[in-house]
């Protein structure tokens, strides 16, 4: 088998990516069709810059999604005689049903770029955009609260919020993300019980460690115990004051959210659901964890401004004279006002989340050491990048390709949510 | 405006003590003192020797107690272990206690010892961050004038050619994280194999194999080795920063003064630069303060790039080797470096603006 030149390469790879290619004719076609009766999605496919930031998410989100169809070998193996070879080499010693060629090269454990980056795509995709959502609900749960009342609770907040955001990123995920913190348990009954006590309960394999004296959970689980309760609490407030005249209806709803949620949350957060069917790596919930963390401050500080701005309004003195209860006003009144700008917001911060954890990545910090998610084939890639510069060079436009995509994006839907 | 600042610096002093405890706290949980435990003792440490050496070298009692000697508001600790040295934290092993004084803490100017530098934390800290001021200068010297030239041009005339041009530019600017920009960067200017330099070496036009180093020194600061680190950290910030002046450029232009000294038949160019840009450039000013931290990030990522020993390589080493006293000394630079800049940019904001200033 021979080489293959950057024009073969190209072609190849776009043959490769056939599934995405169509996914995204059909969806563009669809979207530009009905695009009169989809609201401000539809008024996006009015604005260029919107359409072609909406091309590039869309791109990796299908990517994402048919990563198995795309991939020409397993992220994960290596091949002998493929280490750091330049673009387009011919495998060595290819057997039947093997894809022909590194189409990328191949990086310094002998793995295909191309795949690995193709697979990066599905791990970022599935982490960022829910981690994202997660800092939005905690962020909301709190700021919309703040900004209408005000007083003690908004001040208290505030400086909560912004004694998060003078924490050094990197410093943080520094302290959260090691090892030693993700096993260390802080005993919650440390105080009451005796030091022999405790150390038998720091003791490995001991059957001391799972009584009652001894419970206790790590600093990412706390964090996460508290983080991940906001999307329940808001959803049963959003329920509860919708239907609130109407208790049959409520109490259906709000029993429905609470019986899903707890069971997710137990699962989720301290990996205890009696089902099995919500867990998380522990890895994966430190990253999670502390990049909600970070993210939900912001989103509090934006929250609470649109909403002390908007709470003057008109509306929402009607609704007062009517009777409506604060919780109404504030989630089914003036929230779905400040949609605009906070489904910009939305788009701006899924893309500074991958940087986020790409950052992660970067540091070596990331979900695991040979995750193909892009900031950690940066991280491995740069050692090697002065001779062999594509192993890290690839993913890097990748993830760059992204964040622009969401910019974009984000750009188009202000342009078109300002224009009415 | 006197009580404005005063309770702006009294903010800024809780949140240091908040912050820094906080740190510490993490920096000092008991895995994190079994690891300096044996790395500073020996290996093959029993579990029982851990823990009689964790309380020997004054990391036992409460973490409260140990945060206030680590700041120097309560009497630093002293002992005698088993060969009859006397030891305590502020005095070395075998001088005499009588001497030392009682509190030494990092108000007193102690900031610790740091395992992995094998000195006293602030000299070397101080060495560091002198070479990061270095890299911050330059960055500060290409980023500010180039954002701001490139959002007033954009600003000046919204949705003309140039705008949709420069605009296009910032965010893809703000689109590249450092360790992306700083890759491919590398990879197109400083690598022997692509990009540029093996075109421009087989011209003749350059002496060595490559354009520009992808490391950097701070004993050896030429422009050749400096460029791509400072153009890394400032791609980042000046699609930030232009972005922000040219909004804050377009309202100003729609103002009603603006129109009137059209009508009043003054030239573009006089409106632009007499009557247009003071008032346009009060709101980059406080984007840029608050723009030191994200640089912070951008430090840390760079120097790590292109292994600058500076302040956030510093931060990296520290970490990576448990080093608690260096990495708790570099986040009270950090934490500093940030409530300082929120401090200024507030009052800047305040002073800047004659209509709050006024008010």
């Amino acid at each position: 088998m021979e080489d293959l030149s950057y024009t073969a390469i190209l072609v190849r790879i776009l043959a490769q990516l056939l599934p995405v290619w169509i996914a995204l004719v059909v969806t563009f076609a669809l979207s530009v069709s009905f695009k009169r009766r989809l609201g401000l999605y539809g008024k996006l496919f009015d604005s260029p810059v919107g359409m072609i930031g909406f091309g590039m998410v869309m791109f990796w989100v299908f990517t994402a999604i048919l990563a198995d169809m795309i991939v020409t070998f397993d992220p994960y193996a290596q091949f002998s005689g493929m280490r750091n070879v330049p673009l387009g080499t011919a495998l060595a010693g290819a057997t039947e049903g093997d894809y022909s060629h590194f189409l990328l090269g191949g990086d310094s454990l002998a793995r295909d770029v191309f795949s690995r980056m193709v697979m990066g795509a599905r791990s970022v995709l599935s982490i960022a955009p829910a981690a994202t959502a997660f800092a939005f609900m905690v962020g909301i749960t709190l700021g919309v609260p703040a900004g209408y009342f005000g007083g003690r609770f908004d001040t208290g907040l505030s400086f909560v919020a912004n004694l998060v955001l003078a924490f050094p990123v990197i410093l943080l995920f520094y302290l959260l993300v090691t090892p030693e913190i993700v096993d260390h348990k802080i005993l919650f009954f440390s105080a009451f019980l005796p030091d022999a006590t405790e150390l038998a309960c720091r003791a490995k394999d001991s059957v001391t460690a799972d009584t009652f004296a001894c419970f206790g959970l790590s600093i990412p689980t706390m964090l996460a115990a508290v983080l991940f309760i906001f999307p329940i609490i808001f959803i049963s407030i959003l329920l509860n004051a919708r239907f609130f005249t109407n208790p049959m209806k409520r109490n259906l709803y709000v029993g429905v959210v609470l019986v899903i949620g707890l069971w997710a949350y137990s699962g989720l957060a301290f990996n205890m659901d009696p089902l099995g069917v919500w867990s998380m790596e522990p890895n994966l919930l430190n990253v999670f964890v502390s990049v909600v963390f970070v993210n939900a401050p912001t989103v509090f500080r934006i929250v609470r401004g649109i909403v002390m701005d908007l709470k003057a309004r008109d509306y929402v003195a009607a609704g007062q004279t009517r009777g409506e209860g604060p919780w109404y006003i504030m989630l089914w009144e003036i929230l779905p006002n400040a949609r605009g700008p906070l489904i910009v917001d939305f788009c701006l911060r899924i893309g500074y989340t991958t940087i986020l954890l790409g950052t992660l990545g970067f540091f070596g910090l990331g979900v695991a050491p040979d995750s193909p998610d892009w900031g950690s084939t940066i991280d491995e890639g740069r050692k090697t990048l002065n001779m062999f510069p594509h192993a890290a060079v690839v993913p890097a436009l990748a993830l760059m390709s992204l964040v622009l995509g969401l910019n974009l994006l984000a750009d188009g839907l202000r342009e078109e949510s300002l224009r009415d | 405006m006197l009580i404005f600042v005063v309770r702006r610096l009294g903010l800024m002093l809780l949140s240091a003590f908040v912050l820094t405890f906080v740190v510490f706290y993490l920096t000092n949980l008991p895995p994190n003192l079994e690891k300096l435990a044996r790395s500073e003792g020996s290996v093959r440490m029993t579990d029982e020797a851990v823990a009689q050496w964790i309380i020997d070298n004054g990391h036992g009692g409460s973490v409260l107690g140990r945060y206030g000697q680590w700041l120097g508001v309560v009497p630093g600790w002293s002992n005698v272990d088993e060969k009859g040295v006397p030891r305590g934290r502020c005095f070395a092993a075998g001088t005499d206690p009588a001497l030392a004084p009682r509190y030494c803490g990092i108000l007193q100017g102690d900031w610790g010892y740091s395992t992995y530098f094998r000195g006293p934390v602030l000299p070397n800290l101080g060495e560091k961050l002198g070479a990061t001021g270095i890299l911050m200068l330059w960055v500060m010297i290409v980023m500010i004038p180039t954002s701001l030239l490139i959002g007033i041009l954009a600003g000046m005339r919204e949705g003309s050619r140039t705008d949709r041009v420069l605009s296009t530019f910032s965010i893809a600017t703000t689109a590249t994280p450092e360790y992306v920009s700083g890759v491919v960067l590398v990879a197109l200017l400083a690598s022997p194999v692509t990009g540029l330099s093996p075109l421009l070496s087989e011209w003749g036009l350059i002496d060595g194999k490559i354009l520009f180093q992808g490391a950097a020194s701070p004993d050896r600061i030429t422009f050749w080795s400096f460029t791509l680190p400072v153009l890394t950290i400032a791609l980042y910030g000046i699609g930030y920063i232009a972005r922000m002046t040219r909004a804050s450029m377009t309202e100003v232009m729609t103002a009603q003064y603006i129109r009137t000294a059209r009508l009043k038949g003054v030239g573009f160019r006089q409106v632009v630069l007499r009557h247009a840009l003071r008032n346009a450039l009060i709101a980059p000013f406080t984007v840029i303060m608050l723009q030191f931290p994200w640089l912070l990030n951008g430090v840390v990522i760079v120097e790590t790039l292109f292994n600058y020993k500076g302040f956030g390589w510093t931060l990296v080493v520290a970490a990576g080797n448990n080093d608690i006293n260096l990495l708790l000394g570099c986040s009270v630079v950090a934490v500093f470096v940030v409530l300082v800049t929120q401090l200024i940019s507030d009052i800047g904001y305040v002073f800047l603006n004659p209509r709050i200033r006024l008010s």
